[in-house]
């Protein structure tokens, strides 16, 4: 794979990235769109138009088959990781803000080595086998340097995946105390953004940001491999 | 006079009213008898009696049993005040479904020889004493322990080494020698089945398809067929085909990337390497379908949302023939590798017997030679047309879990070819109406780790007053425990990944 000095793999034509927002398309704020969205990630104002909140969105695409004249719509852009939550709510005029590096301090330390500990704090595992496959030789994530590891102690930081569980939280607590200074935080997949498809639920927590403090997010449900291994590269700015 | 159960067949419903309810002692000897004559427990769960109110009143313990003489299910209930008597002692693949009933709703089961919490979640919402009843840690609790001056203890988890899901491991072990193991899980409890209440709505799908997010298209295939008993109606045929086929790719994947692993487990990279590669394969075969490599979106209640046209079919199929010969190549390395083969043969082995008593499911129990798959047992939608052989093995170790994936692996592969070669035409969604009200639907697909299973029982406005979801891996831990029995404790991975059992599933 020649990606990210050459062309990423192909993605399939129907593959759900970067959706795309036209409030002009809009007829008298009808907001079909806004009621098939099962996890509350579109909004419609007339002031404001419609906004979507990257973070909560499933990818699922019901919001596009609900529209008939085109105001959302799915483009192929897997590119989707952002540093700052508030990063994540497009509009018509406002664009997804990609993640920036950690600077120099952090990329010198950890822009060619990075490991992570993965932590699965509730979710269905669906983020953690993408995750995975950055390992397998197709993706070979360790020729950037980075790795997951066995132990929180031998790593720079956590991936988390899940909405965290109430059941898991004492779990992700610990493992994170176990991580040396100093560390970064990667929210991985809706999940672990905002709860995912279980947000507001009485048994989870919305997302490790209520938790502990975040440095990248990587939205999706699951995010695609090639969605994740972007934000990881930016991060450590290996892409920018 | 005995009350017989109507038979019911997968993705069929009957109105509650219509299922036996039975003395408690009878229910209690009705399934003991029948599981003892070869059925299996699809399901045994409590709910709240209709006129009860949830705060106070009786419960209604139902039992979905699957016959396999009339290829059918069975369905009874009892009528309880606070207590269940155990059937554990006599039919153990009860064990786990009783703890869970015990949670639930906060009900004695005496008897029980192991009763203690089963995900160390609350109540359900309205059981008695609920909210008085303290939180736990998941893990705080008491575990079985052998006694003895040179047991040692090993104790592992939530966090493990690898990218995977949290659970708790206990061993009891005499030097390199396991004992016992327990498994302590809840970590990934999300409160799914209580989320379900209420439904249908635009959330019910979801929740159906992140049951298992490996398992996507089998949960959300059977989320799909239980809302279609309910309303009356079927799935198209195309849109049937489309389910089995992502269903049979949803198969592939995970069975040959199990290989893989297992490859790896044993330190045979060849296979490892490869087998990352061509799960990835037919992941991307998912996504060319409907844009997800889990196949997210694809079924939907009364079809699928994606129809495949000739040139995506032409493509689907020299996928598939690359992707079979792909795989026979790698996978096929396994079964001529001595040191492969001395890692896998006798290593973590469970009798037929045990399989049938503890109630495994899926290739762990067609492994152990026990000939169950609900493709062939309980067809519903295409599979009352087209049909699988299903795969078994004799020997119940970590080869036999192995061989009989890579049986059912290639069977997979002809399948999904076979009905590329003859998709039926026509529409891939109908338009459903309400669900009855007052019913009991039941659906059953065999997923790649075996039964899936979800009950619905509708309240008097047709919505969802109970969703009971069995994913295979309930089934299946304890039979990884026993596995574990008298083996070394460093082929805990390699009996581990033999399962691959699914914590969310459990966990719900």
């Amino acid at each position: 794979m020649r990606f990210p000095r050459g062309e990423p793999p192909a993605l399939p034509a129907r593959f759900r990235g970067l959706p795309v927002l036209d409030s002009s398309r809009c007829v008298d704020g009808c907001s079909e769109c806004v009621a098939a969205c099962p996890t509350g990630a579109l909004s419609f104002t007339s002031r404001t138009g419609l906004k979507l909140d990257l973070g909560k969105c499933l990818f699922c695409g019901e919001c596009e088959a609900a529209c008939k004249r085109g105001a959302v719509s799915f483009t192929n852009d897997y590119r989707l990781a952002a540093r700052e939550r508030r990063d994540l709510l497009i509009g018509d005029g406002r664009k997804l803000r990609l993640a920036e590096s950690l600077g120099r301090d952090l990329e010198r330390l950890l822009g060619r080595s990075l490991r992570l500990r993965q932590v699965s704090a509730g979710g269905c595992s669906g983020c953690e086998a993408d995750a995975n496959v950055l390992t397998t030789v197709g993706w070979d994530m360790g020729r950037f340097g980075i790795q997951f590891v066995a132990s929180p102690r031998h790593a720079d930081g956590l991936l988390v995946t899940g909405p965290v569980t109430k059941n898991m939280r004492l779990a992700l607590e610990k493992t994170w105390e176990a991580v040396p200074e100093p560390k970064i935080l990667i929210a991985s997949g809706a999940c672990a953004i905002s709860g995912g498809p279980y947000i507001d639920l009485p048994e989870v927590y919305n997302g490790v940001a209520g938790v502990l403090p975040v440095d990248l997010f990587v939205p999706g449900c699951p995010p695609h491999p090639l969605t994740l291994l972007d934000g990881l590269l930016r991060l450590i700015g290996r892409v920018r | 006079m005995k009350t017989t159960a109507i038979p019911i067949h997968n993705g069929e419903s009957v109105p509650v009213s219509r299922v036996p309810v039975l003395p408690v002692e009878e229910l209690r000897q009705r399934v003991i008898g029948a599981v003892k004559e070869g059925a299996e427990i699809a399901a045994l769960f409590a709910e709240p009696s209709a006129g009860a109110t949830r705060s106070a009143g009786g419960f209604q313990l139902f039992a979905v049993l699957i016959d396999h003489s009339q290829g059918a299910l069975r369905a009874l209930s009892a009528r309880l005040t606070d207590s269940w008597p155990s059937i554990t002692p006599e039919c153990p693949s009860a064990h786990l479904f009783e703890r869970e009933i015990a949670e639930q709703w906060n009900l004695a089961v005496p008897g029980h020889p192991w009763l203690k919490p089963l995900r160390f979640s609350p109540a359900m919402s309205g059981a008695r004493e609920a909210a008085a009843a303290g939180r736990t840690q998941p893990g705080d609790a008491q575990f079985f322990r052998v006694e003895g001056e040179e047991v040692h203890e090993v104790a592992v988890g939530p966090v493990h080494a690898g990218v995977i899901e949290p659970g708790h491991f206990r061993f009891q072990c005499h030097g390199e020698t396991v004992l016992h193991l327990e498994i302590s899980l809840g970590y990934q409890h999300r409160g799914v089945e209580q989320a379900l209440l209420g439904g249908p709505d635009k959330r019910s799908i979801h929740y159906a398809e992140t049951l298992a997010g490996d398992t996507t298209v089998g949960h959300a295939t059977a989320h799909c067929e239980a809302m279609e008993a309910l309303c009356g109606r079927e799935a198209p045929p195309r849109a049937q085909a489309l389910r089995a086929i992502a269903l049979e790719l949803e198969r592939i994947a995970n069975h040959v990337g199990d290989l893989g692993a297992l490859a790896g487990d044993v330190g045979f990279l060849p296979t490892s390497s490869w087998c990352g590669r061509i799960r990835g394969d037919v992941l991307n075969m998912s996504a060319l379908i409907c844009g997800s490599r889990f196949g997210r979106g694809l079924a939907r209640p009364g079809g699928v949302a994606f129809d495949v046209d000739d040139r995506m079919v032409g493509e689907l199929k020299d996928r598939i023939r690359a992707g079979a010969r792909d795989a026979a190549g790698a996978c096929g390395l396994l079964w001529t590798t001595p040191s492969v083969l001395a890692r896998f043969e006798g290593t973590g082995a469970l009798s037929p017997r045990t399989a049938l008593e503890i109630g495994l499911t899926g290739p762990a129990a067609r492994a152990c030679g026990v000939d169950r798959d609900c493709r062939s047992d309980l067809p519903s939608g295409i599979w009352r047309f087209s049909h699988v052989p299903v795969s078994t093995w004799r020997t119940g170790d970590v080869f036999a879990r192995a061989y009989v994936r890579w049986l059912e692996v290639q069977r997979s592969f002809a399948f999904i070819e076979d009905q590329l070669g003859s998709l039926p035409a026509g529409d891939i969604r109908v338009q459903l109406p309400r669900p009855a009200r007052g019913a009991l639907g039941v659906s059953l697909v065999e997923g790649w780790r075996g039964a899936i299973c979800h009950v619905i029982i509708t309240d008097s406005e047709g919505r969802f007053g109970r969703y009971k979801v069995i994913d295979p891996s309930f089934r299946n831990w304890f039979g990884l425990a026993l596995a574990m029995r008298g083996q070394p404790i460093s082929d805990f991975p390699l009996c581990n990944k033999s399962f691959n059992l699914s914590y969310c599933g459990h966990d719900l």
